[in-house]
């Protein structure tokens, strides 16, 4: 298998293992964890992360802040598939006492660099993140995802100014630019208009890819890591509920949305190519 | 002329920064005011500004403190503290970051920066976010010997400080701070003062004044109002029968309500409330805005009487 077909297979494990994930509790925030899986497989099985999970505390790790942290059920599909927790750990997904909360517990959860879940202050911890690791004088990166909707709260704005101020070039962010939150498009609830054109304003090195190419999401962050005078936005063009096709024909109606046990067959289905 | 409580800070913040290469410093904009602007020049890479943005101060120190660095986060207490409550409770809080935060000019102590800057409620937010520790220094010598254990806390610290110089009260020779444990300053057995910060001085004299017409107060600096003393303040509380607070807060959400939680209780007793009235702040020097808010050695003294008179018919 070359490595884009074994990316893609795993972009397709973190949908199925999401979807098995939230369908056995019945609802979730399934279009924005969908959205993110080439990314995730990217990040953990590609070109992304220099991560030990056997060592997962190691200090000089690169990092992942979810700070659209509603996504957390993909992200803990993710960490199962790469060791860190056996897979049937996904089964306890917001059951009294897991270790596996909607929204991502650094806490609580093996492999979960950082708590997340009130909008905005995930990416200012990210540029915390970032100048700590240059003040150790590590070799890592931190990488970090925001939501599109997200891009609405002012915090992220002030950490952007702050990351570009910083010159923390070893900060490489994503924008999951789906389009949709859950009072509408983006656009119809408070447009971004141009996200590049901002944060290029900001200083940043931005790019524009297609999220669901692992493809081009690998090259993004190679031509990301390359730049080493200023944080990186990589926008990625997403589909929010992309793979499960009754999931993203739901629209906006696919945030945080409950599933049938039928439903969740048929997407299981769907993803197993069944 | 003693030293102002903001080069207190700064010295024992610079000693800190020399032995322990966690601690770090971070100012939005007002760093000059609050004395830390000193320590970027033998600690640039530590001490910095995050410019005027106190939310992404707050989540920036939590993701140092991920990578194990101990910050402090500096501005006015209205803007440490209620305009970043989200961002303490969750980035630092509920993330068990282990970032300290300075409010300076608390209270009234905002004086001619006006209602804008006066906090009165910024305890009673904080108070009510768990896990966090909630210290207001009354003088030099105690915010000396507090920073240490502030800095050995592995946890949230806001440190809610008068920023001039304040009037001394510790002696240094024989004076033992404890962050969890309240100074009993004085004893009496008539009534209890629960004083912090700024207002010790005035329980202080406000004892002298009881002391005068025969009646013996027991002082107690509250310095930690969360988690408070229950243990000191109790004993007194039973001693005496009949307490009053002194703050610089608003009466409702601060120490007073803290010390009416812990004696309705454990202890139902006269319990009389000196600080600001719920009512906002307003332009003025700090001796005009005391004695128009009722919050001088004689509004406590009347406050003392009150508490002693309703003793045993509550």
């Amino acid at each position: 298998m070359d490595k884009r077909d074994y990316l893609e297979d795993m972009a397709r494990k973190i949908r199925y293992y999401t979807m098995d994930e939230i369908g056995r509790l019945g609802v979730g925030h399934v279009g924005g964890c969908l959205s993110l899986a080439e990314l995730l497989a990217v990040l953990y099985f590609g070109e992304g992360m220099r991560v030990r999970p056997e060592e997962p505390g190691w200090p000089e790790r690169d990092r992942l802040v979810l700070s659209k942290a509603h996504a957390g059920p993909a992200l803990y599909a993710a960490l199962a598939l790469k060791g860190y927790f056996p897979l049937e750990e996904l089964h306890t997904l917001n059951r009294p006492g897991t270790k596996l909360p909607s929204h991502c517990d650094m806490n609580r959860t093996v492999g979960v660099d950082m708590t997340a879940g009130s909008l905005g202050q995930g990416y200012s911890c990210a540029v915390g993140m970032a100048k700590a690791a240059k003040i150790r004088g590590y070799d890592a990166c931190v990488f970090a995802v925001i939501g599109d909707g997200e891009a609405q709260e002012g915090q992220i704005w002030e950490a952007s100014m702050a990351a570009a101020h910083f010159k923390l070039d070893r900060l490489i962010s994503f924008l999951d630019w789906n389009g949709k939150q859950i009072d509408g498009t983006v656009d119809e609830v408070m447009s971004l208009r141009d996200p590049a054109e901002k944060w290029r304003a900001f200083g940043y090195h931005v790019q524009t890819v297609d999220g669901h190419d692992v493809s081009a999401v690998s090259d993004a962050i190679r031509q990301a890591k390359a730049d080493t005078e200023a944080p990186s936005m990589i926008i990625l063009k997403t589909t929010k509920g992309k793979g499960v096709s009754f999931v993203e024909a739901a629209g906006c109606g696919n945030h945080n949305m409950p599933l049938t046990p039928e439903q969740t067959r048929q997407a299981l289905d769907e993803l197993a190519g069944r | 002329m003693g030293k102002e409580m903001r080069a207190v800070l700064a010295e024992q913040l610079l000693e800190a920064m020399k032995s322990n290469p966690d601690i770090a410093v971070l100012d939005a904009d007002l760093a000059k005011a609050n004395g830390t602007i000193g320590l970027r020049e033998a600690f640039p890479e530590r001490a910095f500004d995050v410019g005027i943005a106190e939310q992404n101060m707050a989540s920036i120190a939590a993701g140092m403190a991920s990578y194990g660095f101990i910050p402090f986060i500096g501005s006015f207490t209205a803007f440490a503290t209620r305009r970043i409550c989200d961002q303490i409770a969750i980035s630092i809080c509920y993330a068990r970051q282990n970032v300290k935060i300075i409010g300076s000019d608390p209270g009234i102590a905002a004086e001619l920066n006006g209602g804008t800057h006066m906090s009165v409620e910024d305890i009673g937010v904080l108070r009510s976010i768990p896990s966090i520790v909630i210290f207001e220094p009354a003088d030099a010598v105690q915010l000396a010997q507090a920073v240490p254990q502030i800095i050995a806390h592995p946890g949230p610290v806001y440190i809610r400080l008068f920023r001039k110089e304040a009037p001394p009260i510790f002696d240094p020779a024989s004076y033992r701070f404890d962050l969890m444990k309240a100074d009993v300053v004085q004893s009496g057995r008539d009534v209890t003062l629960l004083a912090s910060g700024i207002m010790l001085a005035e329980a202080m004299e406000a004892a002298r004044l009881l002391a005068a017409q025969g009646v013996g107060a027991e002082v107690i600096n509250v310095h930690t109002i969360k988690p408070l003393d229950e243990r000191t303040v109790l004993s007194s509380a039973r001693k005496t029968g009949a307490v009053v607070t002194c703050e610089n807060h608003n009466v409702t959400g601060g120490l007073g309500s803290a010390a009416a939680e812990l004696l309705c209780g454990q202890a139902p007793m006269p319990l009389e409330r000196v600080g600001v009235e719920d009512h906002f702040g307003e332009v003025a020097k700090l001796d005009y805005l005391k004695r128009a808010y009722h919050m001088t050695a004689a509004d406590i003294v009347r406050a003392a009487k009150r508490a002693m008179e309703r003793k045993g018919s509550s």
